[in-house]
């Protein structure tokens, strides 16, 4: 009884903290990108009168996207239609719960996983949740009897399935490298040290690749440079038949995995909740320095660690948005297929041989 | 190849401009919240309907009908105003005044169609009276009917 108690708890925490995160992206996108263009960004949504710097911004979205007119067009496939966005939905929302957010604590004798689930498979389950992200892509752009989103749709399922590969392939060094693919395991790995002061994160043990999975992470959020499914300023996309909360739920959708990116390359790359030289006890500084501190505090300090590694990566996502223009589709195809993949040949062969030595 | 490399060095110069402006301008705007005046502000916004910009001398707004020291309209209705306008939207109706030895004429009405307006100038620049001119830096003229857009005599006088 306790048990399901504490799930439902670590689910419902965790979902909050991915919606409520989820939500203020949107307000970090619109203040980041005026911040970087010498502009203000919206500052007028208030309540009572009360602006402070436009933090109700989110909610003023939110109800305007409620109260639009939910249309279905015309002879469309309207099951289908209402299922893409909560099957595209469903997939990203899912996935946070492989995601570790701090230690094993101990609270009334009871040792609690700061994790909802941790299974043995969590980093395939992960790839596969977002491999299946291409579903509400096709539906909704095959079932809105609009052609010009069928054509979206197949643009963003060639985009996905080609980035998938490349996703998929660099993540391969990595699982040479750590012994599982189980993410609280591969975080706790990345807490040792080399040479007693670089902590062992994925980013020193796999530059290459963390290179690689930053590109192809990038196309799989469907975002500026690689967002030719949906192009929102000039090319069709594939919810242009949307309105309301449903293409609210293909923005947020959006959003959701620019943090599940985050929180993935956080975990695998940057030591996820690890702090470099916080051993479970305190501090170990290399020169021999021993800081001790209580339990508390260095659960707190790693998980504000994890939250700190976010966020740095969902605004450097929402740079990355501000800063380039838009691949061709040619340009595209060519550097997943013939640059991304290739290099992550490369990359699993060299650590293969290194590995082998 | 080092086409390739050059793509990627701009790449990385291009999240570095970007870069640039965020940092700096969020320097200068956590200066300001902390009350610390600066040099500049962290963006060039101007928050128009609290705070607005200085309209140019010589910017042509919202045009006014000149008085004399007695405090009637300079204007001698010589139409020429009204000839000139490209969009024709001066209407004027003389009227005459025995009792004044000067000059008899005078606007018995002089309406100013705003809607058809086009704000050239023209009918100041043709005011051989310098009756007319467009120096009261209004420009906020919109209105819910176009109605209130006929500016007569009473409206432009003021």
């Amino acid at each position: 009884m306790i048990e399901t108690l504490i799930v439902l708890a670590k689910i419902i925490l965790a979902l909050a903290w991915f919606l409520t995160l989820t939500l203020y992206l949107t307000w970090l996108e619109r203040k980041e990108s005026a911040v970087i263009q010498d502009r203000i960004g919206a500052n007028r949504a208030s309540i009572l009168g009360l602006r402070v710097i436009g933090l109700f911004q989110p909610f003023a979205d939110a109800i305007k996207m409620i109260f639009k007119e939910d249309f279905t067009p015309p002879f469309s496939k309207k099951i289908l239609h209402n299922l893409a966005p909560f099957t595209s939905f469903f997939f990203v929302a899912v996935t946070i719960a492989v995601i570790p957010f701090g230690d094993k604590i101990e609270i009334g004798g009871r040792l609690i996983n700061l994790q909802i689930i941790d299974t043995h498979v969590g980093l395939l389950l992960i790839l596969a949740l977002l491999s299946l992200g291409i579903y509400g892509i096709l539906l909704s752009g095959w079932s809105s009897n609009n052609r010009y989103t069928i054509i979206g749709g197949l643009r963003g399922a060639a985009q996905m399935i080609s980035y998938e590969i490349a996703l998929g392939l660099s993540l391969v060094g990595l699982i040479l490298v750590y012994p599982s693919l189980r993410l609280s395991e591969i975080v706790a790995y990345q807490g040792q040290h080399f040479w007693g002061w670089l902590p062992k994160w994925g980013i020193f043990l796999q530059p290459l690749g963390f290179l690689l999975f930053l590109f192809a992470a990038l196309a799989e959020t469907k975002r500026v440079p690689f967002d030719l499914p949906e192009g929102e300023s000039e090319i069709i996309g594939f919810f242009t038949e949307y309105s309301g909360l449903k293409w609210g739920m293909f923005m947020m959708t959006d959003f959701m995995e620019v943090v599940i990116i985050s929180c993935l390359i956080t975990t695998l790359f940057f030591g996820g909740w690890q702090v470099p030289w916080l051993w479970a006890d305190g501090f170990h500084f290399p020169w021999g320095t021993v800081w001790v501190l209580p339990r508390a505090v260095v659960v707190i300090l790693q998980l504000l660690a994890f939250n700190l590694k976010v966020f740095f990566f969902c605004w450097f996502q929402i740079l990355v948005r501000w800063t380039y223009p838009r691949f061709r589709y040619d340009q595209l195809m060519n550097f997943g297929w013939k640059l991304l993949i290739p290099l992550c040949f490369v990359n699993i062969m060299g650590t293969a041989i290194i590995l082998s030595l | 190849m080092i086409k390739a490399l050059e793509y990627f060095l701009e790449i990385i110069h291009g999240a570095w401009v970007t870069t640039r402006h965020f940092v700096v301008n969020m320097w200068f705007h956590t200066l300001n919240l902390l009350g610390i005046k600066t040099r500049r502000k962290g963006a060039v916004t101007i928050q128009y309907p609290e705070e607005k910009k200085e309209i140019a001398y010589r910017h042509r707004s919202l045009h006014r009908l000149l008085k004399r020291e007695d405090g009637r309209p300079r204007c001698v209705v010589c139409m020429l105003c009204a000839t000139t306008c490209p969009s024709e939207c001066i209407y004027i109706e003389a009227a005459e005044d025995p009792e004044d030895d000067e000059f008899q004429k005078y606007p018995a009405k002089f309406i100013i169609d705003l809607s058809r307006c086009c704000f050239c100038g023209f009918c100041v620049e043709a005011c051989p009276e310098d009756a007319l001119r467009m120096d009261t830096q209004k420009i906020e003229l919109a209105e819910y009917s176009r109605l209130d857009l006929l500016y007569d005599l009473e409206k432009l006088l003021q």
